[in-house]
């Protein structure tokens, strides 16, 4: 669907407590008008807790249960359970939760969600960092990143939850970005359609993690794709398909930008020009892109519809 | 009415199919495993219909049940020793949420060493949760007290969860008859579960956001309103479970054979039915001694407490040891006395570790506790 054609309702309301520019809220805003008012929102700790607003006020325009950090995938299969046996097929149940809550310290609950065959949307809004709480690492911290617990950049690579999910072998698995609205609203209209367990990862960079300008949101999204330190792609029943710009990357029709281009912007990786520039740490970041990328079109590139379960 | 021969793992889990939850979720651990066993075979045979969610851990079994129990369903768990510390955090959750979860759970040994006996340090070290906890002492009881424990967590008034604790093989592995009701009884002793608040479309409300002090004090100080209005409808509830059932385990304690007692034994579990041998056996020696069992432990029984401090001297056998203090029930025993009664309270730590405690170590223990100093409280059975 064109954005000009999106739904006008908003089930994010306006004066929430966000911080301007944050990236959360573009992909609440995406997420709820794909879905609608039938919609039930589980969130565990995260930033969301806070865009909720103090009580006795809200943000939102749907009920919201929050839960325990670790646990919104198993909260959201106990609200699921109770819906199918009050016969409520018609609303959406789903998750909600940042980097942290999915990547480290929900995956236990959510692949278990996941195995169990839960009849809903986990959404991970992905920035890296545990911003919440004040920008610490999460295993989605990329490597050389500053936060407040890397103080001199994270020492490891990021690990890829989008291909944890697909090992579970879902029906709907994909990866977007707020930077691209009809991807992001079109991810979560195929979600809804679907039953069982779909997963949905959106990149949402984080103007104070990251250290960049507030009015840079959207750009910052753009560029982590177009120079393929993030990727838009799903995988509908094992077949996989990348989207857009990722696409052309994978098929070799556009050249990814050199990923300097992304981080020169964001303040998290300014140690690696100063005093001067860190030659070695910005070569390996280069070179596991390249190697991820290589890896992609190893398992995912040939043809379109190969199976990430068939490859070798 | 029907007579059933079976564990108190698997009266447990027909009292919890009768209740007719709409979701259960649990995650299994020894000893409880008998009881998520037979919930499953209840599902099998189609005796089940409800969602039964086979979670990966006990945190999230709990979890689960909060988002069901949120989402306007009646629910139920069972867990033990590990798994209810595991849980430790949405027992919290549950209970601040104001979610009438009802939960078995069985009384086991905390490692290590790994240990699958019985010992309550499990469940007194969850006393602060908000959660309701009763421990039962015979089949029968179990039966009884988990139908009671969905009318009461679901009772306007309450609106918390509830634990239904039975101590691990002595009730959860042995067989003792229990007499079932017809269905319809229990039908319309609990009624149609109606949800005091959940999540609804069509009235979008987000629970549990950022609070601040102004508005927690008031959530704290409810749920602490709850649980003194649980403790007159125990009562109340027990009586009206006697009139449908005809069974009647006591309200907050059950008292045997108290009347013109002089020394009181205050215990809980199956060690309490084990003392009603033991005061059968002093009394006929002559000794002016009775049982008041604890069968509710939050909300705590202080008012019943100083009414028997009122009358005898108090001798507290504790299942528990709370480290660096003492046992659960003679420290919060001693607590209701203060300033309200002199009687003496004295006190031991027995059968940690699944030991075995006979009515011959508590005829011991009481002759013991004679000559005991007022507040002493020692260990009973050490092997050296």
């Amino acid at each position: 669907m064109a954005l000009k054609d999106f739904p006008v309702d908003e089930c994010l309301l306006q004066g929430n407590a966000a911080c301007p520019g944050c990236p959360a809220t573009i992909g609440l805003r995406l997420v709820l008008k794909a879905l609608g008012k039938k919609t039930i929102m589980v969130v565990p700790a995260c930033c969301t807790a806070v865009i909720e607003s103090l009580y006795p006020f809200t943000s939102f325009d749907v009920p919201v249960m929050n839960i325990a950090f670790e646990a919104a995938a198993a909260g959201a299969s106990g609200v699921e359970a109770a819906l199918r046996m009050q016969g409520r097929s018609d609303i959406t149940v789903i998750a909600w939760a940042g980097d942290g809550g999915t990547y480290d310290i929900g995956i236990q609950a959510l692949s278990g969600a996941l195995e169990r065959n839960t009849n809903f949307i986990y959404i991970c809004y992905n920035n890296q960092i545990y911003s919440n709480t004040g920008i610490q690492r999460s295993g989605a911290t990329p490597y050389a990143a500053w936060t407040t617990t890397t103080v001199e950049g994270k020492t490891e690579f990021r690990k890829e939850m989008g291909e944890i999910i697909l090992a579970h072998h879902i029906p709907y698995v994909a990866q977007t970005c707020i930077s691209y609205p009809e991807d992001v609203f079109g991810k979560i209209q195929k979600a809804k359609s679907i039953k069982g367990p779909k997963y949905v990862e959106i990149l949402a960079p984080c103007p104070p993690g990251w250290r960049f300008s507030m009015d840079k949101t959207v750009e910052m999204g753009r560029l982590a794709v177009e120079t393929g330190a993030w990727s838009l792609w799903e995988c509908e029943n094992d077949v996989m398909s990348f989207n857009g710009k990722s696409k052309l990357i994978l098929e070799k029709k556009i050249e990814r930008k050199p990923v300097e281009e992304w981080i020169k912007y964001q303040g998290r990786f300014s140690h690696l020009y100063k005093p001067e520039r860190d030659e070695k740490r910005l070569k390996a970041i280069e070179e596991h892109i390249d190697l991820l990328w290589e890896r992609y079109r190893k398992c995912y590139g040939k043809t379109e519809g190969s199976t990430p379960s068939s490859v070798k | 009415m029907t007579i059933m021969m079976d564990t108190g793992n698997r009266i447990a889990a027909k009292a919890a199919i009768m209740a007719k939850p709409e979701v259960v979720a649990a995650y299994p651990i020894t000893p409880q495993t008998t009881l998520v066993e037979a919930i499953a075979e209840y599902v099998a045979r189609g005796e089940y219909k409800g969602e039964y969610i086979c979670v990966e851990s006990e945190h999230s079994a709990m979890a689960a049940c909060i988002g069901a129990s949120a989402a306007g369903s009646r629910t139920f768990t069972a867990t033990s020793s590990h798994g209810l510390l595991l849980m430790h955090e949405m027992l919290h959750w549950a209970a601040l949420a104001r979610l009438p979860v009802v939960m078995c759970n069985i009384n086991r040994v905390i490692g290590p060493g790994w240990n699958i006996w019985v010992d309550e340090n499990d469940s007194i070290s969850q006393r602060d949760t908000g959660w309701i906890q009763f421990y039962c002492s015979s089949n029968q009881e179990i039966f009884d007290t988990v139908i009671q424990a969905f009318k009461l967590a679901e009772h306007e008034k309450v609106v918390l969860p509830v634990m239904v604790n039975l101590n691990a093989f002595i009730l959860s592995h042995t067989s003792l008859p229990a007499e079932i009701p017809k269905q319809s009884t229990v039908d319309e002793f609990l009624g149609k579960y109606v949800a005091q608040w959940k999540l609804d479309i069509d009235n979008p409300t987000t629970f549990g956001n950022i609070i601040g002090p102004e508005y927690y004090v008031d959530v704290r100080r409810a749920m602490h309103e709850a649980q003194q209005h649980a403790k007159k409808l125990i009562p109340q509830i027990a009586n009206e479970w006697k009139k449908s059932s005809g069974f009647y385990h006591g309200g907050l304690l059950e008292y045997y054979k108290c009347e013109g007692a002089e020394h009181i034994i205050l215990s809980m579990g199956a060690m309490g039915a084990e003392c009603k041998v033991a005061i059968d056996e002093l009394q006929k020696a002559g000794q002016k001694v009775g049982l008041a069992r604890v069968r509710v432990f939050r909300p705590f029984p202080v008012e019943e407490i100083i009414t028997l401090g009122n009358q005898a001297d108090l001798i507290v056998i504790d299942r528990n040891i709370s480290i660096g203090s003492e046992g659960a029930l003679f420290n919060e025993t001693k607590a209701a006395l203060y300033g309200e009664s002199g009687a003496k309270a004295t006190g031991f730590i027995a059968g940690l570790g699944g030991k075995d405690v006979t009515y011959k170590d508590i005829v011991t223990m009481y002759m013991k506790a004679l000559t005991h100093k007022p507040r002493e409280q020692q260990w009973y059975g050490m092997e050296g």
